[in-house]
Parts: C-alpha cells; sequence; structure tokens
C-alpha cells in the first residue's frame, strides 16, 4: 500500500511538471497563437542549465557551481527565456511558418550541443548527480516523493493562477485580439510583434522551468531526453487537454502521461524483450495518429477556450 | 430572346447567415452592356463574385443561356462561357503576358490555342509587343487590357467586369471602355461593376443600381442618368 | 586546403536540393511547412528497397552492377516504380489528414498536423523494419581521382547527373507546360487561378505526386551513398527547410541552388569544425538568412 501511494506521488510528479511545460506551451500556442515545434530544445536548455548552476564540481563537466537548486531554477527560467527571445526576435516577425522551422531547428541544434559539446555537458553520458530537493529524506520514498509532489503541485498552482490572472489582464486580451485578428489589433497601437515576443519568451522560460523541475527530480539528465518525441508528447497533451484553457493544459499533461506511461508498463510486461523497441515505436504511431484524429475530430480539445474571442478587444 | 445571363433573387456571403448580396436579380441579353452601380460597400463585388463562382451563394439562380450554373466552382463557369475580371489582382503578375493568356487558354483544345491568342493580339497590339514581359511590370492601363484579354481568351458569352476604371486616368478609362463597346459589338453580354458611373452609364445600355445587396432601381441607361432622385441618393459626388 | 569537401558537398547538396524541391512547391502552392516531407524521403527508399529486393528474387541478375556503379539495373527499375508509389503515399496523407483540415482550419494547424503524421509514418517504419540500417548493395566501389585530391565514386557522379536531369526536366514542365503554368499561377494567386479555369485541386494532386517523386529519388541517393535507415529523412528536414527558405520559397532553381550551399557548408564544416557537427550548418544558414534576407538569396518576392 506503501509502495502504492509512493508510486503514484512519483507519477503525479512527474505528470506535474510536464502540466508545467504545458502551461508554458499554452502561453505560446494557446494565448498567442505561435507554434513551436521546438518544445524539447527549450527543456533541455532549462533541465542543462540547472544541473550546470546545481551541480557539485566535477571533471564530467563544466562549470558544477553547486548552487542551490532554486538558483538553478530561476538560471533554467532566464536562460530558457533568453533563448525564447533571440528565436523569437529572429522569426516572429516573419510568417508562422518560420517559427515552426526555426524552433525544430533550435531542437536539433540543442540536442546536437548536449550530445557533442562534452566538456559543457558531458556528451552522450549526460549530466549526474543533479541535487535533489528533500534528499535528506531520501532514504524513505513515501516521504520523499511526497514532499517532492507537494512542491511540484505548489508551483503548477502558483504558474496555474499567475497564467490565469495573465489571461485576464489587458495584457492577455491584446495577446488573443493578435491571434485573431492581427490587423486590427494593430490598427488600436498594439505592436503585435512585441507582444509576441514577450508571450515567446514567457512561455519558453516556463518551458525551462518544467525541464528543470523533471532533472533535479530524476536526479540524471542525457541528451537522448530531449528527442522530437518529447515535443510531440507535450503538444499532444495540449491539443487534448484543450489550447487556450489553462486547466485544460493541467488536464492534458496528467491524462496524456498517464496514458503513456500505463502502455509503457503494459508494453514491458506483455512484449518480450527484443521486440520492446518495436512495441514502443508502435506507440509513438498510434499517439501519432491520435494526435491528428483530435486535430480532425475534436480541435477544441476536452476544455476548449471559453470566452467567445471576438469579444476580448472590447472588454 | 432569351438573356444571356439570367440572376435570380440571388443571396450571397461570406459567412453563413450573414447575406451580403439579399435577393438581387439581374439580366443581360447578348450584346448588351449592363452597368451595376452603387455606393461603397453595397455589395456589388459580392455579387459578380457570387455570379463566378468564387463567393458562396446561399440561395437563388444564377442561367447562362438555359445551362443552370448555380453554385459551380469558379472554374467550371469559364468552360460554361463565363468570364470574371476581378476588381484587383486581376493577372498574375509572376507570369509573363503570354503565359498568361496561354494558362487561361488551357481550356481549350490544344490546336486552337496558338490562333485564338492570334486574335486576341490583334485586338490588343500592345500586348503583343509587351507579350515576354512580366505582367508585374505592365503599366496600369496596359495591366487593365491584359486582365481583359485573359478574360476574352476563351471567347466567353458573359464578360463580367469589377471596376474597370479603378485607378486609371480619364483619358485610360475612355481607351478601356472603347474596348469593351467593341467587346459588345461581338455579341458578348457584358456585366459592368462601376464608381464612375458617367463613365459607365455612358456605355451601357441599362443600369441596376444596388444599395444594402438589393437592386432599387434599374433601368434604362439615359434615364437612370438623369433621375435626380438616383443622382443624389446612390451616385453621390461622382456625378459632379 | 583539399578540395574533397567541394565534391561532398554537392553530392550531398543534390540529394537535399531534390527533397527542397518539394518542401518549396508544397509550401508555395498548399502554403504549408510540411514536416512530412522527410519521411517521403525514407519511405521512398524502403519502398526502393523493396521492389529492389523483389526484383533481385524474381530475376537473377537484377542485381549485377552495371559497369563500374555499385547497383544493377533492379535499382533503376525499383527507383522508376518507387517514386511514383511515393507520390501516391503523399498523395494519400493529403487525402486522409491534410485536405480535411485545409479548409476549415487555420495553417498553421495544418503545420501541426504534418509535423503528428511525421511522427507516426517514422515509428511505423522503425516499427516494420527496425532501426537497423539496411542497404541496397554492397559492393564496394574504387574512387576515380579527378585531381587537387579530389576523389569520386562512380555511383556519385551517376546521382549528380540524375539530379540534374531531374531538375531540369521539372524546370522545363513548369515554365512550358499547361500544368507547369497552372501551379505557377495556383502559388501566386489561387483565387484568380480559379477564375482563370485552373483546376486547383488537379494542381495539388500533381503537387504532391511531383514533390513524393523528388523525395523518393533523395532517399535512394542517400541510401545508395550512405544508408537506408527510419531516421533518414527525419535528419534530413532541417536541411531541406534550410535549402527551401535560402533559395527563396517557390523557387525550384532557388531550392537546388540553396540545397547545394546547405550541403557544401556541411561539408565544409564537417572538415573543419568536426564531422559531429555537421547538422548544425543548416541551422545556423537558416537563422542567417532569416535574419539578414527572409525572401531567400535567389527569392524575388516574399
Ligand atoms: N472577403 C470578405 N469577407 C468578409 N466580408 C467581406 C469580404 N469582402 C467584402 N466583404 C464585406 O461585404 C460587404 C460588401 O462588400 P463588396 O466588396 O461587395 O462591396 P462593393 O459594393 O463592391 O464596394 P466597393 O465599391 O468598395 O468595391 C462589405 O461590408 C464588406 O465589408
Ligand atoms: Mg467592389
Amino acid at each position: 500500500m506503501i509502495g502504492f501511494a509512493s508510486y503514484a506521488f512519483f507519477f503525479l510528479t512527474t505528470a506535474l511538471s510536464y502540466a508545467i511545460i504545458c502551461l508554458g506551451l499554452n502561453l505560446q500556442w494557446g494565448q498567442t497563437g505561435l507554434f513551436n515545434v521546438g518544445v524539447a530544445g527549450f527543456v533541455g536548455i532549462g533541465a542543462y542549465a540547472s544541473a550546470l548552476l546545481t551541480t557539485p564540481a566535477t571533471d564530467a563537466h563544466l562549470m558544477g557551481w553547486g548552487l542551490p537548486i532554486a538558483a538553478g531554477w530561476l538560471g533554467a527560467m532566464l536562460v530558457s527565456g533568453t533563448a525564447s527571445a533571440l528565436i523569437g526576435f529572429a522569426t516572429l516577425r516573419l510568417r508562422s511558418d518560420y517559427l515552426a522551422i526555426t524552433t525544430f531547428g533550435v531542437a536539433v541544434t540543442i540536442h546536437l550541443i548536449a550530445l557533442n559539446a562534452q566538456r559543457l555537458t558531458g556528451g552522450p553520458y549526460g549530466i549526474a548527480f543533479i541535487p535533489r530537493p528533500f534528499n535528506e529524506v531520501a532514504d524513505r520514498p513515501l516521504l520523499f516523493n511526497g514532499l517532492n509532489l507537494a512542491l511540484v503541485a505548489a508551483l503548477t498552482f502558483v504558474l496555474y493562477i499567475a497564467s490565469e490572472r495573465l489571461v485576464r489582464s489587458p495584457w492577455g486580451r491584446v495577446l488573443r485580439a493578435i491571434r485573431e485578428d492581427e490587423r486590427a489589433a494593430a490598427s488600436l497601437g498594439k505592436s503585435p510583434s512585441l507582444y509576441r515576443l514577450q508571450a515567446f519568451a514567457l512561455g519558453g522560460a516556463v518551458m525551462g522551468l518544467g525541464g528543470a523541475l523533471q532533472a533535479h527530480f530524476i536526479g540524471f539528465i542525457a541528451p537522448d531526453n530531449y528527442l522530437s518525441s518529447l515535443t510531440f508528447l507535450v503538444w499532444t497533451m495540449l491539443i487534448i487537454g484543450g489550447s487556450g484553457n489553462n486547466r485544460g493544459a493541467i488536464l492534458g499533461g496528467v491524462l496524456v502521461w498517464a496514458l503513456w506511461s500505463a502502455s509503457g508498463v503494459a508494453i514491458g510486461a506483455i512484449v518480450p524483450a527484443e521486440q520492446q523497441a518495436r512495441a514502443a515505436a508502435l506507440k509513438i504511431v498510434a499517439v501519432g495518429v491520435f494526435l491528428a484524429l483530435a486535430l480532425l475530430l475534436r480541435p477544441r480539445g476536452l476544455i476548449g477556450e471559453r470566452t467567445v474571442v471576438s469579444r476580448h478587444l472590447d472588454e | 430572346m432569351s438573356a444571356a445571363l439570367a440572376v435570380t433573387d440571388l443571396v450571397a456571403g461570406y459567412d453563413p447567415g450573414v447575406p451580403i448580396v439579399n435577393g438581387a436579380s439581374l439580366t443581360v441579353a447578348a450584346g448588351e452592356i449592363v452597368a451595376v452601380l452603387g455606393p461603397n460597400g453595397a455589395g456589388k463585388s459580392t455579387l459578380i463574385k457570387a455570379i463566378a463562382g468564387v463567393t458562396p451563394v446561399q440561395s437563388g439562380s444564377v442561367f447562362l443561356g438555359e445551362e443552370d450554373i448555380t453554385r459551380l466552382p469558379a472554374h467550371r463557369m469559364v468552360r460554361h462561357g463565363l468570364a470574371f475580371v476581378p476588381q484587383t489582382e486581376n493577372i498574375f503578375t509572376g507570369l509573363s503576358v503570354e503565359d498568361n493568356l496561354l494558362l487561361a487558354a488551357g481550356i481549350l483544345k490544344p490546336t486552337e490555342r496558338a490562333g485564338r491568342i492570334a486574335e486576341i493580339y490583334r485586338f490588343f497590339p500592345d500586348l503583343a509587343r509587351q507579350r515576354r514581359l512580366a505582367a508585374g511590370r505592365l503599366s496600369g492601363g496596359q495591366r487593365q487590357m491584359a486582365a481583359i484579354a485573359r478574360a476574352l481568351i476563351v471567347a466567353p458569352r458573359v464578360l463580367m467586369l469589377d471596376e474597370p476604371s479603378a485607378g486609371l486616368s480619364p483619358k485610360l478609362v475612355e481607351g478601356v471602355f472603347a474596348r469593351l463597346a467593341e467587346i459588345r459589338a461581338h455579341g458578348v453580354a457584358i456585366v459592368l461593376v462601376e464608381q464612375n458611373a458617367r463613365a459607365a452609364l455612358a456605355i451601357a445600355d441599362r443600369g441596376l443600381i444596388l444599395v444594402e445587396g438589393r437592386e432599387r432601381h434599374e433601368g434604362r441607361a439615359s434615364e437612370l442618368w438623369g433621375d435626380p432622385r438616383v443622382a443624389e441618393l446612390y451616385l453621390g459626388g461622382v456625378r459632379a | 586546403m583539399n578540395l574533397q569537401f567541394l565534391a561532398d558537398g554537392i553530392l550531398t547538396g543534390a540529394m537535399i536540393g531534390l527533397g527542397a524541391i518539394g518542401v518549396t512547391l508544397t509550401y508555395s502552392i498548399l502554403r504549408f511547412a510540411n514536416f512530412a516531407h522527410g519521411e517521403f524521403i525514407a519511405w521512398g527508399a524502403y519502398l526502393a528497397l523493396g521492389v529492389a529486393s523483389a526484383s533481385g528474387w524474381l530475376v537473377a541478375g537484377a542485381a549485377i552492377p552495371i559497369g563500374p556503379l555499385s547497383f544493377g539495373w533492379g535499382l533503376v527499375l525499383a527507383l522508376l516504380i518507387a517514386m511514383p508509389l511515393t507520390g501516391l503515399l503523399a498523395l494519400a496523407l493529403d487525402w486522409a489528414l491534410f485536405a480535411r483540415l485545409r479548409d476549415k482550419a487555420s495553417s498553421i494547424t495544418v503545420v501541426m498536423a504534418s509535423f503528428g503524421a511525421s511522427m507516426a509514418l517514422r515509428n511505423l517504419l522503425e516499427f516494420l523494419f527496425t532501426s537497423r540500417p539496411a542497404y541496397f548493395s554492397r559492393e564496394l566501389q574504387i574512387a576515380i581521382r579527378l585531381g587537387w585530391g579530389v576523389r569520386v565514386t562512380a555511383d556519385q557522379l551517376a546521382l549528380v547527373a540524375l539530379t540534374a536531369i531531374l531538375v531540369i526536366s521539372l524546370n522545363l514542365v513548369l515554365s512550358r507546360t499547361q500544368i507547369g503554368r497552372s501551379m505557377r499561377a495556383v502559388s501566386e494567386n489561387r483565387a484568380l487561378a480559379r477564375v482563370a479555369g485552373v483546376d486547383v485541386d488537379h494542381v495539388v494532386r500533381v503537387t504532391w505526386l511531383i514533390g513524393g517523386a523528388l523525395a523518393c529519388a533523395s532517399g535512394v541517393m542517400i541510401g545508395l551513398v550512405v544508408q537506408i535507415r527510419p531516421f533518414m529523412g527525419f535528419d534530413m528536414l532541417l536541411p531541406l527547410f534550410a535549402a527551401a527558405i535560402l533559395g527563396g520559397i517557390g523557387s525550384i532553381p532557388g531550392a537546388l541552388m540553396g540545397g547545394l550551399v546547405v550541403g557544401i557548408a556541411e561539408a565544409l564544416s564537417a572538415a573543419t569544425v568536426g564531422a559531429e557537427w555537421r547538422a548544425a550548418a543548416a541551422f545556423v544558414l537558416l537563422i542567417g538568412i532569416l535574419l539578414i534576407r527572409p525572401a531567400g538569396l535567389f527569392g524575388a518576392r516574399e
């Protein structure tokens, strides 16, 4: 029983860390209509930044400044947010697909750096000994997982409230107005690219934080954690949950993570060892088909956006 | 004689439930020019776009001679002999003049294409001289001629033009309208949407004034031009 | 400095260029960046592999190398059959997914759907064939010395020639034929094309067929000089986009030139910085062109 509760805590902690990444993506896509195909890259930037700031000094990679975990998280948001701002600056004034292409390139390049800049990132071996919150009680799994869950849940809650306030603020209304009708918004004297840039950077910072949380929770990161299948998973979470809706983003994160890990467990139990890579591939095919079907049949997700868009401007 | 084009109680618009054209009717006989006039935003463009199959028709009917062509997709309309010159962006600027004409000739039999294009060049000698030029580099007047030439390639029974005089100097407008008169003389039925009421009514046989998506006045061109109610209400400052 | 990188770059550039032509065509005619295009490359290679193995089975001698080349006429036949098949695959994907979204959703939703489709298609290959690489031929080839330290194989020369033939024929089709004019017209102004009597749906179908067929050719080339893997198309995606944007969206010669630029940049960075960094070259070029000249080096319009 205790084992189960402990596992449930562990599961929820991971699920909520995805929910946080979804909240970041929702800020970019749901609220602003910016299509980021490099989620894995920005999550990876956050994870690596925080790991490099907080790990103890080592020969395996550069930095290792041994800073407190909170400093690592702040650093993750800062680096990820800055990277997003730079990418946004280069592409947001162009056609929307160019942002998609460029962010895709970011993810590919970040993976390449993680893999090959061995001096900085530890290369294919990744970074180990990332300090875990509440490590002092790591020998008591229930307490340890419970405390971690409480921490991530609190962060999720804070981010949710902050996102909701942002959405309802004049700033959020302008964002959605721009998403729906850029010219009309521009004619009211709002600079669409500036607003988009802010949303994109903020969303990137939140994703970076999500990545950092995961890194510290697991205690170990490697380049292959940040492949396009991660991007894909997060997108599926947001689309299933309902883009444009922060509660939908959280719900989608938890729900899709549950399905994803349950099918992983099922494959591990049923499929013979030598066929597991194949079964994992089939699992991704299923998610791909699922995402396509969701786009075709239920583009608004489980919880769609509630407000009527055309009212945003005259509120 | 049956009309070349007969439009009855047409309702059309861009979003379902929001009709812009609201029950308009219109007939044009072969060799006749009908001017469609009206204030800005009256739905003139929407009316001919709906006839041409570009904008969805919600109800009503469009007959080309005896054929019901209501709701045919735009590219099928041309095959039935209905040609349309849009108000703006009515020529492919990246294609040469000749490619513009060849493109439109695509629905003719391959053996007929060259002959038809030669005929069009005889009618528009200026274009023949500039056949290799990218259409985007033509002057405003030439561009309008090229757009009309493109529409004429298929030897249409009905030609619809949306404000062919827009942006042209009075002299060029005269040139364009002179061409329209010649085209009419070949038996083509012409629907002419215009802001420039004076020039349009000068060559039109009949006129129709559209207000809020419905015809408010209809009559012989000369009578409309003389009617003070029409002038004051719908032609606005144009007449002055 | 050794000029070998130039020869390598031109070969890689030819493969990128063929793929980028498909990307640029779909982008300019269907108005979206197709993230599934890389999968047409991989599927094309596997389809050709299937046909080539079948022909080797059915007819003895199909796999016997032609002259100095490493492959037999079985692969030539396989290419000719797999190209239209890959075109049909692209058409099927459009029918099942993109066409349904095109009319009712925003263009960026179609981009997202293509991203999902690419994941599904790629992993389906991995499911069917595992991630173990496959090869068209295991024949070893003797390189020919061209001087200045440049060595090329007969296969490589044949592939560059194939690219030239494909690109020149496509350019002739676009500039001289009715379907080519229609494609250019739809890419410039879809509504006016309809008014001018162009059947846009037909143009869209032809675009997918051409894009898919060229992607297949690119995949066969990669399979011949490198190897066949489920991820081979995905790894090409960034270079494809970089080449298409570099060349100016909608421009066929531009896409090929862009491909050559990216290919040579990749080879150069492999020769100087290290082979493991070659994939970053496309990204650097992409960012550079977007900052400096987003309409592309060779493109006239945005
Ligand atoms: N593509 C469109 N989508 C939605 N509404 C449109 C569109 N085009 C025009 N409208 C609306 O339809 C109405 C009629 O427009 P239309 O262009 O038919 O008028 P018009 O009589 O041709 O005016 P003008 O003289 O300015 O050309 C206008 O209120 C306009 O805002
Ligand atoms: Mg108009």
